[in-house]
């Protein structure tokens, strides 16, 4: 319901709006014609620098992260009572410890020194134990849909002879994860412990979800070095941001009863967060610990491009092998692992197994449940020393179908080339092209004005100063141009997968039956690691813009289309009801009543769209963009902390300004219908 | 208060919510309805003072948004008041320090929560030894104290349940037994019966009421339901917008309303429930016969059935047998119909 008077100022800034906005493009149409006479407004500017004698070599904005970095691992950085250099390598050694222990004990076997320089390799846990023992927790955990699941997924990954990858994979998440969680609940709760450190930590908890996640291995392996320390380093600082703020809202969302309860039987406040607090928001704590895991196995292809090994190593390398089929096959791997440990945490947190035992007998069940275990795993290895078999599955009996992949595309290739082609080049040229050419001769202050226009109408002068702000940074830094074809690339792909996307999921809204089928195929679809994406669109459509843009619009698409199934699913079923009994078509109900009821969540689903989009667009740096995701990837090859700095916050710069202008556009929106 | 003295004295308490409300409080000398919305502050509490007497259910009854919550709340310092003197067991609440406040909670207050408040993840057992546990008693002392709780609530055989296994009554029996495990001097219960069905809730009550006849502890009780407080309630405070409006007995609510607001809650009450016959009692003449006798502090609907078989009048008496006054057929048949005289 909107009253007279907030009607009346909604037409009356129509007008001024109609005005301010008709002043910019005039002003960007002079600058634009009159180029020729003011060229530093056509041309981006280059990198601000500044020559001060007294600060060295730091001269602009990216030599100087550099230079700190250098200092901080330098011999002469004491920012605590010992160097920098002492304290990462204490963090190093206290991540390589107990990676090199479940490594052993997963993947390699212990090296067991006997002296006189002679040792003895103990086989590592049987692949057989492993397999029985998961099926069987499975089984105890849920049923048996479940534990066929299991047994089926770990098969999969023993038949095809990615058993040694995916322990050393598994061994890194082992690590990374209780880290990961650790770390956030401790973060978490001195969060919600002081309000103050709360807002502290928030937008940098912003930056942390937005900068992509190359930028992160710069640093990371500038002060760990190449190696699984580095990889699992890397993986915690992605995985851990979700932690703490999972961690606050669920202590937040205590019901204040217990919290009332705690204090009134007298906690101090040590007990009142173990005793009262953490229990009851164990639920909303599982859900952290589970997105936990699954970022850190997001990021298992990522980190090993610094040194992790294992499945991510597999995919990256048939990639640059090109070989579709292999890289199929170990990313499929990675995937079954996430649904795997995804699909146990869950039942392992929803299993409400605390319904009164009556049982009094002598083994409690969970000592019963560790023993059985053990013996599994002991029977199973120490066989293994007799029988090769046990200990690890037969090479013979490996299966591929990399070959039947790698023949697939082969024959594509060679009977639809034209057909492929002509649609490549009609886009390359009909609409890539031109656009790419809009933005990059678009005359930067007309940019800023436009961003600070539409920052000021959606949400007042703080929004327009904070954009403006923020694109100013990447003016700057020298980036305006490499982040003009990051805007292009991200933004045509983001209008690809919106359209497709919602079309899908206003299609699928129409059937409960339909419905289903796609939320299952887009979960799955999500679950695949962003570079399998590559494999195949690469492979039908070579290096470049186009290439690049089809993976990410099939990256980005899921939550168009989750958010629009969800926008429509949302609207009261009366309100449908009223439409229907005052004669409205199918047709009539869906694009008068239900589209525009269901268009804020829409709006929801695309800033989200775009979030992929800009996460998945760095990754097609690798497919040679040469965009901003090009330059965060040379930094990493050279090491060049300051270069990656800069074109990582650059990165996330769009992403914030993006998100900051459509979530204000979806909250006008809200507001205007009333639902907000 | 003249038979003992006042546990719980609570002088002058206010609660302000909003900016620089101390400073408000200090500096406005009329403070109305109107200051208090022109200053953007909300008077949840205002100037309330009662006193709880040893042994007493006293009731703080009001509608939502009364500040009867924030009243019982500012009484155990889980909110702060603005100012005001809470006086327990002789000593100001308010210039205790947090330890002390953590010390005079643990031994001497319990308090049941409307929501029951239950841990989940603890057993029935775990759930109402809790407070024990927190105090850091040893766990054969806790448990064997628990038991007997349980016990008390009656849910024995229970003890290794969950919450979530319970139905919502023997959940807050559950919260009953948890707080009176560390044998609270004074006992605080927040519309401990307003989430259960009506059927439940009228048992909840009787059983509070045999529990108290075991215990007599010193009770605030916090209720909308003003058939409830006129049920359990030795003494009732009426709040409403953050003011208390009246004290007195259930009786002296209803005979005497102090404005129109108390009064029409008493309208559709069942006046024989809350009659005693000295209430209703006439002087007795001389030419007066008298049927029998009946105990001053008897309630209407427990003596209107004999009253009305006699074809005389009864005798009022006092516990030493003393004549205060009679009353008759009409008197009772008056009270029955709810005819206000």
């Amino acid at each position: 319901m909107i009253s007279a008077s907030v009607q009346a100022r909604i037409s009356l800034s129509r007008t001024k709006q109609f005005a301010l906005w008709l002043l910019a493009f005039a002003i960007i149409t002079v600058i634009w014609v009159g180029g020729e006479l003011w060229p530093w407004a056509v041309k981006a500017p280059k990198e601000l620098s500044w020559r001060i004698e007294s600060l060295g070599s730091c001269t602009s904005v990216r030599y100087c992260v550099t230079g700190f970095m250098k200092w901080l691992v330098g011999d002469e950085s004491y920012v605590f009572p010992w160097t920098f250099k002492e304290f990462t390598r204490t963090i190093a050694a206290g991540i390589e410890i107990p990676y090199q222990f479940i490594k052993s004990l997963l993947a390699a076997g212990f090296t067991i020194p006997l002296g006189k320089g002679e040792s003895w390799q103990t086989p590592p846990l049987s692949w057989l134990g492993i397999t029985i023992v998961m099926t069987w927790i499975a089984y105890r955990l849920k049923d048996w849909t479940l534990a066929l699941m299991v047994f089926l997924c770990i098969s999969y990954i023993t038949i095809f002879g990615h058993w040694e990858s995916a322990t050393i994979t598994l061994s890194s998440i082992a690590v990374a994860v209780p880290i990961g969680v650790a770390f956030g609940i401790s973060v978490g709760i001195l969060g919600y412990r002081y309000p103050s450190f709360e807002r502290a930590i928030t937008p940098i908890l912003d930056l942390m979800q937005t900068v992509p996640i190359f930028a992160y291995l710069v640093p990371v392996l500038f002060l760990f070095g190449f190696g699984p320390v580095s990889a699992i380093t890397a993986t915690v600082v992605y995985a851990t941001p979700p932690m703490v703020r999972i961690t606050m809202l669920a202590l937040q969302t205590v019901p204040t009863d217990i919290k009332e309860f705690g204090k009134m039987v007298g906690c101090t406040k040590r007990q009142m967060t173990w005793r009262v607090l953490i229990p009851s928001a164990k639920p909303g704590l599982m859900v952290g610990v589970n997105q936990v895991i699954m970022l850190s196995l997001n990021m298992v292809i990522i980190a090993s491009m610094i040194g992790a090994g294992g499945l991510g190593f597999d995919v990256l390398a048939s990639l640059r092998r090109q070989a579709i089929g292999e890289g199929l096959e170990a990313g499929i791997a990675i995937t079954l692992i996430a649904i795997v440990v995804d699909r146990l945490t869950q039942a392992w947190a929803a299993q409400a197994p605390e319904l009164h035992s009556e049982s009094n007998s002598v083994l409690s069940g969970r000592t019963k449940f560790l023993l059985i275990v053990f013996t599994v795993l002991a029977i199973t290895t120490t066989v293994g020393f007799a029988l090769p078999i046990f200990a690890q599955w037969p090479e013979v009996w490996e299966f591929t179908t990399g070959q039947f992949w790698n023949d697939l595309v082969k024959w594509i290739n060679i009977n639809f080339f034209d057909q492929l082609e002509a649609i490549k080049i009609f886009i390359l040229l009909n609409i890539l092209k031109p656009l790419k050419l809009f933005l990059l001769e678009l005359p930067w202050p007309g940019a800023l004005i436009l961003l600070g226009l539409a920052g000021y109408q959606l949400g007042g002068p703080k929004l327009a100063l904070l954009v403006v702000s923020l694109a100013s940074f990447i003016l700057i830094t020298g980036q305006w141009t490499k982040a003009m074809i990051t805007v292009y690339l991200c933004g045509i792909s983001v209008v690809f997968a919106s359209i497709i996307g919602m079309t899908i999921g206003i299609v699928a809204s129409g059937s409960t039956r339909l419905k289903k089928a796609v939320l299952i195929f887009i979960d799955t679809l999500q679950t695949l690691p962003s570079f399998v994406y590559l494999l195949p669109v690469v492979m039908l459509f070579r290096v470049g813009d186009f290439s690049a843009m089809v993976a990410v619009v099939l990256y980005a698409l899921p939550p168009a289309v989750r958010y629009t199934i969800y926008g429509i699913e949302q609207i009261s079923a009366s309100l449908i009801e009223a439409a229907k009994t005052s004669g409205c078509t199918r047709i009539q109900t869906l694009t008068k009543v239900q589209i525009r009821l269901a268009w804020p969540e829409i709006m929801l689903g695309i800033n989200q769209t775009v979030m992929f989009a800009l996460s998945m667009l760095v990754i097609t740096a690798l497919v040679g963009t040469r965009d901003l995701g090009q330059e965060v990837y040379i930094a990493l090859t050279k090491a060049d902390t300051g270069r990656g700095l800069v074109a990582g916050l650059s990165v996330a710069f769009i992403a914030i300004i993006t998100d900051r202008l459509i979530s204000a556009a979806a909250r006008r929106r809200k507001q205007a219908l009333g639902m907000g | 208060m003249s038979e003992s003295e006042a546990i719980l004295n609570c002088q002058n308490v206010w609660k302000l919510f909003g900016k620089d409300a101390e400073r408000f409080l200090r500096d406005e000398s009329n403070i109305d309805d109107a200051s208090l919305s022109s200053a953007g502050l909300i008077g949840a509490v205002r100037d309330a003072s009662i006193e709880v007497v040893e042994g007493e259910i006293f009731v703080i009854m009001g509608l939502s948004g009364s500040g009867k919550s924030t009243l019982l709340r500012c009484l155990s310092r889980l909110i702060e008041p603005t100012s005001g003197v809470i006086e327990f067991e002789g000593e100001n609440l308010l210039e205790q320090s947090e330890n002390q406040m953590i010390q005079i909670r643990r031994h001497k207050m319990g308090m049941v929560f409307q929501h029951f408040a239950l841990m989940p993840h603890l057993t029935v057992l775990g759930n109402v030894a809790f407070p024990l546990e927190i105090q850091g008693v040893d766990k054969k002392h806790r448990e064997e104290r628990a038991r007997e709780v349980i016990e008390l609530v009656g849910l024995e055989g229970r003890e290794s349940y969950y919450p979530r296994e319970l139905s919502g009554g023997q959940q807050q029996r559950v919260g009953i037994a948890r707080s009176l495990s560390v044998e609270p001097k004074i006992w605080f219960l927040d519309e401990p019966f307003s989430a259960l069905d009506p059927l439940i809730r009228r048992e909840m009550q009787d059983e509070f009421l045999r529990i108290q006849s075991v215990l007599n502890k010193t009770i605030v009780f916090i209720t909308h339901d003003f058939n409830e407080a006129i049920r359990l309630a030795d003494r009732i405070a009426i709040m409403k917008s953050g003011l208390i409006i009246q004290i007195g007995t259930p009786e002296e609510l209803v005979l005497h309303p102090a404005d129109d607001y108390v009064e029409e809650f008493t309208n559709d009450l069942a006046r024989s429930k809350v009659f005693s016959a000295r209430a209703v009692m006439r002087e007795k003449s001389s030419d007066i016969v008298s049927g029998g006798s009946v105990l001053q502090s008897v309630k209407i609907d427990d003596l209107a059935g004999d009253l009305i078989d006699s074809e005389l009048p009864f005798d009022v008496v006092d516990s030493e047998g003393e004549v205060l006054g009679v009353i008759t057929r009409e008197d009772v048949i008056n009270v029955l119909v709810n005819k206000t005289t």
